[in-house]
């Protein structure tokens, strides 16, 4: 049914587009139709895919590389007092600065290869999952942490054994969005400056006015984007079986 | 009636005096100079209004909360309390994402010790006797509010502290899950040294063999209401009823 209405909002827009096109007579090098964007997906398979791996390889290392960095964040924050006290002021105003003002800084420093755009990836990323987290531990339920008092439980066992696992359906949120605006931080790292990925063909296509293959990548980079979406939402709640389903279901419907 | 049976390996029963007890809170005195001796290998009752400090008390004893000096909390056989009592809350407190089997056996697990098979079989006895038997691999979401609080009980038992402290523990539940639950406690809990905060004077009456009231402000504890007979005592017994009235007059002030 879902994928009935999703099938259903497709065909109006694609509908819509082609109007759109029809109508104005736009020229190709400007708005290319929605047909026009299908033959340049199918003419440029092979580049496309090319360079659809390289983005790809960044968003999933930066992924990585976030969630790890960002759980590791917020465990040490939530317990380590020293450490709340002094690196939460540094978290926030770190925010006040644009990640992607700092694009060319990271191509400056890390080149013109891979490892620019994933830490660029890694820092979008690390935020949403550092709060996340850091918030979900920061609220467990009391009555639990009184329990584990009376057992005999360590800090270090309580965090653990108790606060961890409870945090998790927060932290799985922090991972949902940094999913969402992973493929964001990747791009913008091929635009600055690179020699391949969809970002790179982007500018590439845009200067040559190659606007239906700029269309393309577009079209490949958003199906990255609700595939990792959807990837991640699967894997999370599979992970999370005792999560109640109206957690998990109610905030796609 | 169930033939009383006392749990093996349930430690010697000590007796716990609470002394010169104060506690101010917003710069007034809650209570101030109270006293309140629980009677070793029984239960002890605890009514009285909200708000009077009642969960203030039990959680003194428990180690929850700072003593305010001069207050003292001290074991009749003179050894300290900590690592010693075991607690039980209204709410369930169960971790959604463990066991039945699991949750039961959390302290162990909180305080690092090996699953012995013989703690093993002790969870699924005591699971049993709660009247859980085949139900230790399920998730705590499959069970009802009564069935949940049956595996609270399990898992306070499954401790083997000498002190019980419970928190209103089966206000949560339907008026006949209560009277079952009140038996099984009274039956379970034979030969530990319980207090029990509640606000229902029948459920005080049935299956305490002290019945204090708590009122006032700066809050005082009165002299002990001692019903005759074994506990649980039946709902209909008339030592109960009539000392249902007298209780009632007691709470009213």
């Amino acid at each position: 049914m879902r994928l009935m209405r999703a099938l259903v909002t497709l065909a109006v827009l694609l509908t819509a587009w082609h109007a759109l096109v029809w109508a104005t007579g736009l020229p190709r090098f400007i708005l290319p139709g929605p047909l026009a964007v299908a033959d340049a997906l199918q003419r440029n398979a092979g580049l496309l895919a090319q360079h659809a791996a390289t983005t790809l390889s960044e968003i999933l290392v930066g992924l990585a590389l976030g969630v790890l960095l960002g759980t590791a964040s917020a465990i040490l924050l939530a317990s380590v007092r020293g450490a709340r006290r002094w690196l939460m002021p540094l978290l926030v105003v770190s925010q006040a600065i644009p990640v992607f003002a700092l694009a060319p800084l990271l191509v400056l420093w890390l080149g013109y290869g891979m490892a620019s755009k994933i830490a660029m990836a890694t820092l979008v990323i690390y935020f949403p999952v550092t709060t996340a987290l850091f918030d979900g531990l920061r609220r467990t339920e009391p009555g639990w942490l009184d329990l584990a008092r009376t057992m005999g439980a360590s800090g270090a066992s309580t965090l653990w054994h108790i606060r961890l696992p409870a945090a998790l359906p927060a932290l799985a949120s922090g991972i949902r969005v940094a999913a969402a605006v992973a493929p964001i931080g990747a791009v913008i790292g091929e635009w600055v400056g690179s020699s391949s990925g969809l970002g790179y063909l982007m500018l590439h296509a845009n200067a040559r006015m190659q606007v239906d293959l700029l269309f393309a990548a577009l079209f490949v980079l958003g199906a990255f984007a609700v595939a990792l979406y959807a990837a991640t939402d699967a894997l999370l709640r599979r992970a999370l079986p005792w999560l109640p389903d109206s957690h998990a279901f109610d905030e796609k419907d | 009636m169930h033939a009383r049976v006392l749990p093996a390996g349930v430690p010697a029963p000590v007796s716990v005096t609470i002394a010169s007890a104060r506690l101010t809170y917003g710069g007034a005195p809650l209570f101030e100079d109270l006293s309140l001796r629980l009677e070793p290998a029984a239960v002890t009752c605890l009514l009285g209004p909200s708000g009077v400090g009642k969960t203030t008390l039990l959680r003194l004893i428990a180690g929850l909360t700072d003593l305010e000096p001069p207050t003292t909390v001290t074991a009749g056989d003179g050894l300290p309390l900590a690592g010693r009592v075991a607690y039980m809350a209204q709410q369930d407190l169960l971790l959604p994402w463990l066991s039945v089997l699991d949750n039961v056996l959390l302290g162990a697990k909180l305080r690092g010790e090996r699953r012995s098979p013989a703690l093993v079989d002790e969870a699924h006895g005591l699971l049993e006797r709660v009247g859980l038997p085949g139900r230790a691999g399920d998730r705590p979401a499959a069970l009802s509010g009564g069935q949940r609080q049956r595996v609270a009980l399990a898992r306070t038992l499954v401790e083997r502290r000498p002190v019980v402290l419970m928190d209103e523990p089966f206000s949560a539940l339907d008026a006949i899950t209560r009277l079952r639950l009140q038996e099984l406690a009274a039956e379970l809990l034979a030969g530990r040294t319980v207090l029990l905060v509640t606000h229902d004077p029948l459920e005080a009456l049935r299956i305490g063999h002290f019945v204090h009231v708590m009122s006032g402000g700066p809050a005082v504890v009165g002299a002990a209401l001692e019903p005759p007979g074994v506990p649980p005592r039946a709902p209909d017994d008339a030592a109960v009823l009539a000392m249902q009235g007298e209780l009632l007059r007691r709470l009213a002030g």
